[in-house]
């Protein structure tokens, strides 16, 4: 009996590690005092910029505010990690942070959960916010037409092409597709001609994540007059043809081996290898990426390379069959919020429009290749000469798309990636996994939110 | 029982606290973001109904069982037992070299084991590498075999576990019985199924029960190596548990998962037990 009563103690203690190994809570103890701001934002080897902005401001504000100390808590990790961390932080106010970096992505469903403040009263009280154009000023606003965030810059995506390998391919420069087939075709020409180089690179499956739809299912999907949520009726669309002609475009890219192989293009570090290695060594064609892509070659980026002004070029993402407006983008970007359990929200207010002023705006636009939301920003030359491509990519704002994030928008992107993997990996059919995508879509939202229009 | 209370305080609050607490969360909608993150409503028993009908969870189930059996049951149990029955054997030095090599996989950092394994399976790894050398070209092992890399992996790093207990086993068998067999004539295989196993039976469940239940949780060799994928090839239960709680952030989904592995180890244990029940030792 003794025996086993303590064997009973020990599956009860065994057991146990199976379910607490799921459970990790960040638990940084925090400073929940009034005199003390944390400022909780993402800082990886290739992302710095923020970091040296707010280590640089930091004095500044702690000599204009005496007595307040701005304790900065950079999060090592990636955006998805960084949003988990950060979720989990939000739960106590022990944790929360006083001012924190914010994805567009997460905002809504946050909003929701309700660890934003609400700014309007300070936004009223404060004369820089007539500078945003109205675009950013909705880009932080919750369902209730409250503002919660300020807006850090935006973004677009387009094809980032190697000119060196599009002119030994005899495409002629400047290159710019007005359908998928012209990319296809150009495609076709890089593999033809210069074998040992991975002709038009386009993300897919999980590893990728978010980048996985942001820049590249998206863009083709919005380029075939289908949407993934219709903002009329509030609901989302299943069953659509755009979305199948979206997966079979992704199928054909892997299946004739013009993109990445599938194992190397479902490795989360893929996009290190195509920023630092594939483009500077002339082994990639091309790539749907987003505006802020100089910053990861110029001076002081994570793969400095100096010869990207003269090699590579910019087009924009053509719609399936040259359609209206005749390019395709995607805009997402990150914002500075406060948090609802702060303690002195307006201390906390006044580091958030330090932070994003006229002059410290400006040099986050220049240093980390954002599209500027400031108009008084967006009119200053060294902004606009900061690379060659600011005004390309600026342009594509006009034909530019948002994501739906509403708070069950995670999920059904997760869906997303998991049809892209299932079609590159061949493990399903295009119309399996466009099947598959439907049924899960309705689990997630209930059969009352989906139109197949 | 009095100088006991400060151990069941210590596990009733560590162990059992997080138990129910588990249990709990898998009957509300708890989540990281949106509207029931502030405020997490009672949904009974959606999170399961919803968990059955989930295509990923019978065939997360189903690699779980296989990551169990092939790489605990059978890898570390067998092979520790095993190398235990050679290292009785070998000279004193053998047995120290092998007893050190095998100890050297469990001493390590389960991280720095995870990244070990994966440095040795990936695609431009030490594996393929040695293979290169022999005029071979291997395959992308974590892409295209991702569970028998993971299951290789897992028993490598846990059959120490395994041979040490086989090894206090072994040496309280007496000397005497196995002599005595051995003078009526048994040879190796009998000696070992009619007289060790039998005399070292409580240790086999013991050991089994502890591996068992250590294997259904294995979560970081599995993320370090290949993150569940490519798909779902190698989505365990708990790595299917931690991306719904904390990727899709639906922590009451990923409870109930979690409290679904938790059944399932306690009826393995329940097994076990029952195994050991009729020796009266």
């Amino acid at each position: 009996m003794h025996r086993n009563a303590k064997l009973t103690l020990s599956v009860v203690a065994a057991t146990s590690m199976v379910a607490l190994s799921g459970c990790t809570a960040a638990g940084d103890d925090g400073g929940g005092d009034s005199q003390s701001l944390k400022i909780v934002y993402q800082k990886t080897d290739s992302f710095t910029a923020l970091d040296t902005l707010f280590t640089k401001i930091k004095p500044e504000f702690e000599k204009a505010n005496p007595g307040v100390t701005v304790d900065l808590e950079p999060i090592q990790a990636n955006d998805d990690d960084y949003s988990t961390k950060l979720a989990l932080s939000q739960k106590s106010e022990e944790t929360a942070p006083d001012v924190f970096y914010e994805d567009t992505f997460w905002l809504r469903s946050d909003i929701d959960a309700g660890y934003l403040l609400n700014i309007d009263d300070q936004l009223a009280e404060w004369d820089d916010w007539s500078q945003f154009n109205e675009g950013a000023k909705a880009a932080g606003m919750g369902d209730d037409g409250s503002v919660y965030a300020v807006p850090l810059g935006t973004d677009t995506r387009a094809i980032w092409y190697s000119k060196p390998v599009f002119a030994a391919a005899g495409i002629e420069l400047p290159w710019q597709p007005t359908t998928w087939d012209d990319v296809l075709t150009a495609a076709r020409a890089i593999q033809d001609t210069q074998p040992d180089v991975v002709p038009f690179n386009m993300y897919a499956g999980k590893g990728t994540g978010e980048g996985t739809v942001m820049q590249s299912f998206y863009e083709l999907l919005y380029g075939t007059g289908d949407t993934l949520y219709n903002e009329d009726d509030q609901k989302w669309v299943v069953g659509s043809q755009g979305f199948k002609d979206s997966l079979e475009f992704l199928e054909t890219l892997y299946a004739e081996k013009l993109a990445l192989d599938p194992s190397e293009a479902l490795d989360p570090n893929v996009w290190k290898k195509v920023f630092g290695e594939l483009f500077p060594q002339a082994k990639l064609g091309g790539t749907v990426e987003g505006s802020y892509t100089p910053s990861f070659w110029q001076t002081g980026g994570a793969y400095e390379w100096p010869a990207y002004t003269e090699d590579m070029a910019v087009a924009a993402f053509p719609t399936q069959n040259g359609e209206e407006p005749g390019g395709v983008s995607m805009s997402g970007g990150w914002t500075l919020a406060v948090g609802a359990k702060t303690a002195n929200a307006d201390l906390a207010f006044d580091f958030l429009a330090l932070a994003v002023s006229q002059e410290n705006a400006l040099w986050y636009a220049i240093n980390n290749s954002q599209i500027a939301v400031r108009t008084d920003v967006a009119s200053e030359d060294t902004y606009l000469a900061a690379n060659p491509f600011v005004a390309d990519v600026t342009k594509l704002v006009d034909v530019t798309h948002y994501r739906p994030a509403t708070s069950d928008y995670s999920k059904i992107s997760a869906e997303v990636q998991a049809a892209t993997e299932a079609v590159i990996t061949g493990q399903m059919s295009v119309e399996e996994a466009a099947a598959a995508y439907d049924t899960a879509v309705e689990g997630i939202v209930g059969a009352d939110t989906v139109t197949s229009k | 029982m009095l100088p006991l209370a400060p151990a069941v305080m210590l596990l009733a609050i560590f162990l059992l606290g997080p138990v129910i607490w588990s249990f709990y969360g898998s009957f509300t909608d708890a989540a990281l973001s949106g509207s029931s993150a502030q405020d997490p409503q009672w949904v009974g028993l959606d999170n399961y109904l919803t968990l059955f009908k989930d295509p990923v969870f019978p065939l997360s189930l189903w690699l779980t069982f296989v990551f169990v059996v092939a790489s605990a049951i059978i890898g570390q149990n067998v092979l520790g037992l095993g190398i235990a029955l050679l290292m009785n054997r070998a000279s004193t030095v053998v047995s120290a070299v092998v007893g050190t090599a095998v100890v050297a996989a469990w001493v390590l950092p389960e991280i720095v084991a995870a990244f070990v394994a994966y440095a040795y399976f990936s695609k431009d790894g030490t594996l393929n590498q040695v293979l290169a050398a022999a005029g071979m070209t291997g395959p992308n092992w974590l892409y295209s075999f991702p569970m028998l890399s993971i299951i290789l992996a897992n028993a490598w790093r846990g059959t120490a576990f395994s041979m040490m207990v086989y090894r206090a086993a072994l040496n309280d068998v007496p000397v005497e019985v196995t002599e005595a067999a051995m003078i009526d004539g048994a040879d190796g295989i009998k000696r070992l199924t009619w007289i060790t196993i039998p005399m070292i039976k409580n240790s086999i469940a013991t050991n089994l029960m502890l591996i068992t239940l250590q294997t259904l949780s294995v979560f970081t060799l599995i993320w370090v190596m290949t993150a569940g994928g490519p798909g779902n090839e190698s989505t365990t239960l708990p790595i299917m548990a931690f991306q719904e709680a904390f990727k899709f952030g639906d922590i009451g989904y990923g409870t109930a998962i979690a409290t679904v592995m938790l059944l399932i180890g306690a009826a393995f244990s329940l097994v076990y037990i029952r195994a050991l029940r009729p020796e009266k030792v």
